[in-house]
Formats: C-alpha cells, sequence, structure tokens
C-alpha cells in the first residue's frame, strides 16, 4: 500500500471532511474529535456522496422513553435515505455483516518527520511546523 | 493499443443512464421564496398570505409539518449554492439531476404551502392558480424536459373545475393533480366532476401522496412518528384506490388513467388480491361494477416505483414487479428529497433491457403522451 500525503491538519477543520482522488479513487477524510478517518465517497446502498453526510452521534435506547447518545460525531448518516455507518470501520450500524463503507488506514504526521529519507545530499535549515493528514491506499 | 481497453463497451456494461433516457414522473421544485408567486397571485390573497399563512386541517398547535428527519425533507447535498431550499435552483438541477441522469422528462410535483390542504378553499384555489402559473413560468418555459400538472383542490370542486378549463386551454400540462386526502374518499360521487373532465381532455389524473387532510392518516389514528407517518402513505393510497375501483369511478368513465405517485407499489398485490376476493363474495353489494377489480386495477391505474421495497431477497422484488405488471411502473425519482432514488441503482434486482425501457421510459410516454 502506498501512502499519500492528503492534507494539512489544519485545513480540516472538527466536524469537518476533504474529498481526495487518490489513484483514480475517491476518499473523503473526515476530523472527528481530533482523530481522522478515511472512507470511500460512496454508500454502498445507492451512491450517495458521503462528503454531504451528517456526522451523528450513536443513539441508542435500552427501553422505549430512555435515550442515550455515545461517540459524538463518530456515526456518518447517509445524506440520502439516512443509513448510519462507524466512521472507524465503515461498518454499518443497522446491518455491519451485509453493509460497510471501504475504509482506509490514516496517519497524522509531523511535516519535520515527513521530511525525513535515508537519501540527504545537502542540508538546509527547514522549519515545518504544520501536521500532514496520510492516507494508505 | 490493448484490445481490452479499446473494446467498445457491451450495453450491459454502460450505466444506465447513458443507454436509456429516463422520465422522471416525480421531480419536486420549490418556491425560492413565496414573492415568486407575487406575479401571478392577486394582492387580495398575497395580503392574506401574509396575514394568516396556510390555513391547515392538523389537529395539534404548533404542528407544522417540517422539518422532519431532514430539513425540507431533503437530501442534504440538495441545498443550491446559491442559496434557497432544495429544488428551488433550476440551474443546479439541471447539475444534479437532470444532466448527470439524462432525464429526458421530468413531471414536476408542487408541494409548496400545502397547496391541497388549505381549508379556506377561495385561497386554496388562488394559490393553487398561481403555482401553476408560476410552474410554467419559472421551470417548463426555462427547461423544456419539465412538465407542469394542473394542481386543484376537488373540495372545491367548482372552483377546480374552472381551473382546469383555464389551464387546458394553454395546453402545455400533461396531468391533473388531486390530493389523496380530501374531505371524502376519492371515489365519491362529488369529486366525479373532475374526473369526467380529465377523461374528456384525456389528461391523467395525478394523486401524490402527503400533504394535511380533516382526518387521520392511518386508519389507527394519529401517528406518533415520522417513521409512522411515512408508512401511512401506502396505507392511504391503498384505501383510494380501493374507493375510487369500488365506488366505480373506471366503470363509468372507461377512458381515465389515474396514476399514483410516491406511494410505493409494494403493498400493490395484496390489496388487489383482497378486493377481488370480497367482490366476488359481495357483488351483490356493487352491481354496478362489471368486472373484476383486478381487471380495472390493471387497466386505469399506473404507480411510480418510489420508495421502491427492498426485500432482503433480490428475487421477492422480482416476484413483486411481475405481480404488479412491468407495464403499470413509471419510474420516479423524488428529487430532491430524502428518499430520493437513483436510477442506476434503484432497483436491486435483474431486469432485462425490455423492462427497464418500459419502467424508465415508454410506460410514463405512453400515459403522458410525450
Amino acid at each position: 500500500m502506498a501512502r499519500h500525503i492528503v492534507a494539512r491538519t489544519s485545513e480540516i477543520p472538527p466536524g469537518g471532511n476533504k474529498v481526495v482522488d487518490i489513484a483514480g479513487r475517491d476518499i473523503v477524510v473526515f476530523h472527528v474529535n481530533g482523530e481522522f478517518f478515511a472512507l470511500l465517497n460512496r454508500c454502498p446502498h445507492e451512491g450517495a456522496p458521503l462528503e454531504k453526510a451528517a456526522c451523528v452521534a450513536r443513539l441508542t435506547s435500552p427501553e422505549p422513553g430512555v435515550y442515550q447518545r455515545s461517540r459524538v460525531g463518530e456515526m456518518l448518516r447517509c445524506p440520502w435515505h439516512g443509513w448510519e455507518f462507524d466512521m472507524r470501520n465503515g461498518q454499518s450500524w443497522f446491518d455491519p455483516k451485509r453493509f460497510n463503507i471501504r475504509s482506509y488506514p490514516v496517519a497524522v504526521e509531523r511535516g519535520d518527520e515527513l521530511q525525513k529519507g535515508p537519501y540527504v545530499a545537502e542540508t538546509f535549515p527547514v522549519h515545518v511546523e504544520d501536521s500532514y493528514v496520510i492516507v494508505e491506499v | 493499443m490493448s484490445e481490452v481497453i479499446d473494446r467498445p463497451l457491451r450495453d450491459d456494461e454502460k450505466p444506465a443512464a447513458s443507454r436509456l433516457r429516463i422520465v422522471d414522473c416525480d421531480v419536486h421544485p420549490s418556491l425560492h421564496s413565496v414573492d415568486d408567486l407575487n406575479e401571478f397571485l392577486p394582492k387580495r390573497w398575497q395580503q392574506h398570505l401574509k396575514e394568516y399563512g396556510s390555513h391547515l386541517r392538523t389537529p395539534y398547535l404548533f404542528t407544522t409539518p417540517y422539518p422532519r428527519s431532514s430539513p425540507l425533507i431533503a437530501r442534504r447535498d440538495a441545498w443550491p449554492p446559491t442559496g434557497g431550499p432544495p429544488g428551488s435552483d433550476l440551474a443546479f438541477m439541471q447539475k444534479q439531476h437532470l444532466d448527470p441522469l439524462d432525464v429526458e422528462f421530468g413531471i414536476l410535483q408542487v408541494l409548496d404551502l400545502f397547496i391541497f390542504s388549505q381549508q379556506n378553499l377561495e385561497f386554496g384555489a388562488a394559490i393553487q392558480r398561481a403555482i401553476n402559473d408560476w410552474q410554467l413560468a419559472f421551470w417548463s418555459h426555462r427547461d423544456p424536459r419539465l412538465k407542469a400538472s394542473i394542481l386543484v383542490g376537488q373540495d372545491g370542486t367548482d372552483l377546480a373545475i374552472a381551473e382546469i378549463e383555464r389551464c387546458a386551454k394553454i395546453g402545455e400540462y400533461i396531468q391533473i393533480n388531486v390530493s389523496p386526502r380530501a374531505n371524502e374518499p376519492l371515489g365519491r360521487r362529488r369529486y366525479w366532476p373532475i374526473y369526467e373532465r380529465a377523461q374528456a381532455l384525456d389528461l391523467p389524473l395525478g394523486i401524490h401522496v402527503g400533504g394535511y387532510g380533516g382526518h387521520a392518516p392511518t386508519g389507527g389514528g394519529w401517528p406518533s412518528y415520522y417513521v409512522e407517518e411515512h408508512q401511512s402513505n401506502a396505507h392511504t393510497i391503498a384505501a383510494q384506490l380501493a374507493s375510487l375501483v369500488i365506488e366505480g369511478v373506471p366503470e363509468r368513465f372507461p377512458k381515465l388513467k389515474i396514476v399514483f405517485i410516491e406511494g410505493g407499489f409494494g403493498w400493490i398485490p395484496s390489496a388487489v388480491w383482497r378486493m377481488d376476493q370480497h367482490f366476488e363474495r359481495f357483488r351483490s353489494e356493487v352491481p354496478h361494477l362489471k368486472r373484476k377489480p383486478s381487471e380495472y386495477v390493471r387497466e386505469h391505474f399506473w404507480f411510480t416505483t418510489q420508495p421502491i421495497d427492498e426485500p432482503d431477497e433480490a428475487r421477492h422484488l422480482r416476484s413483486l414487479i411481475e405481480w404488479v405488471g412491468v407495464d403499470r411502473l413509471l419510474f420516479s425519482s423524488d428529487y430532491p428529497h430524502w428518499d430520493f432514488d437513483d436510477p442506476r441503482f434503484a432497483f436491486k434486482t435483474p431486469l432485462t433491457e425490455a423492462e427497464r425501457k418500459k419502467i424508465f421510459s415508454t410506460n410514463a410516454r405512453a400515459v403522458y403522451k410525450f
């Protein structure tokens, strides 16, 4: 798998996302509570663009009249028919065995770390303060 | 270079949209603002709209139909970048829906202002008239793919007839739309003058689900949840199908064509089987019916496809389509609403090329005469 630098961390605000084309694939990278997740930008049901999905909480109810929210912002709700997926692994909430969105490993690395390589011919002072989001495809 | 790459795509490899121009029987345009209607609405009713707004028949205080789950019941990606509600920007509708899905004709279905549900029949008639003019000026005349319907409220039957005559003279409307939730079941004799005019003008009668009638949408009363209410669309249509057939509307108007819009079609087999079964036992109660209910349904009624039922096994959907009849189904997307169907992915069961062509195009072309 190749690693692709797709954005500065500052480019994707919390709750936001960025769509990137990696090797012909339309991939959407979400920023949730300081973490980044990358998923194929297409709902497995009818193909809706997930970049327009709502990032919602997991809503559960142990019995009628009692409601609990958890994992705020980590569930993805498709913009068309409201199918919900777990952002961490792309699995659908209602039928995880049959439906999932392809997900990709994501890493965040500091720019100065990315600069390092085995072949250094000449050195210049470089100041890199940003961190970058990296998706493996 | 490579034979594989240069080989022309086989028909079954092409996306549906590129090999089949579609007729979409349910496209929802929206007013950008109610001021759009000013040029079509007399000052007296502009004032009324401003001072009193809609006077609907919902039973609870502060019940507004929106939002329900999704704001304006719309797809989250359907909000025009230029502002305004989903469906209000023609250029965006063209770019997002009509062009990429190769929509040859799109039939407009206006839900704004709960046009069919107004208690004040004169106000209702005034906004129906304004909306009918607005459909041409803002949509059909700017994109000839988009076809307008004559919207009338059947409880003001004389007002409805006047509006049908006015619009029919213009000659650009392709159907007459009435509400699925009138004061009485649709088969009742008081509404027959509308059906008589529809038959005489050879315009199909379009009945789009929804609206706020004077009765609870389910036989069991008012639902607590939107999920329940959405289910009830199918029950309401089933009740109206039975009313129209059993009160003898197709018998009385043998050339009338009726299209149920956005009611889906999964419920049809059992509803029709039951009607036939009861007809055999109780036919002496309804001697005005000369034939089995299923025969009237198969000759007079068409059903748009959305929302499509999605059984776990694809073959069940296939059986359903066969039972209802491939000739009875008209594709509809419901753009830009949240339960929109994409024509490329909506039917999760194999269809032959001939069947696809009927459902996506030729059935509608025959009903609406495009």
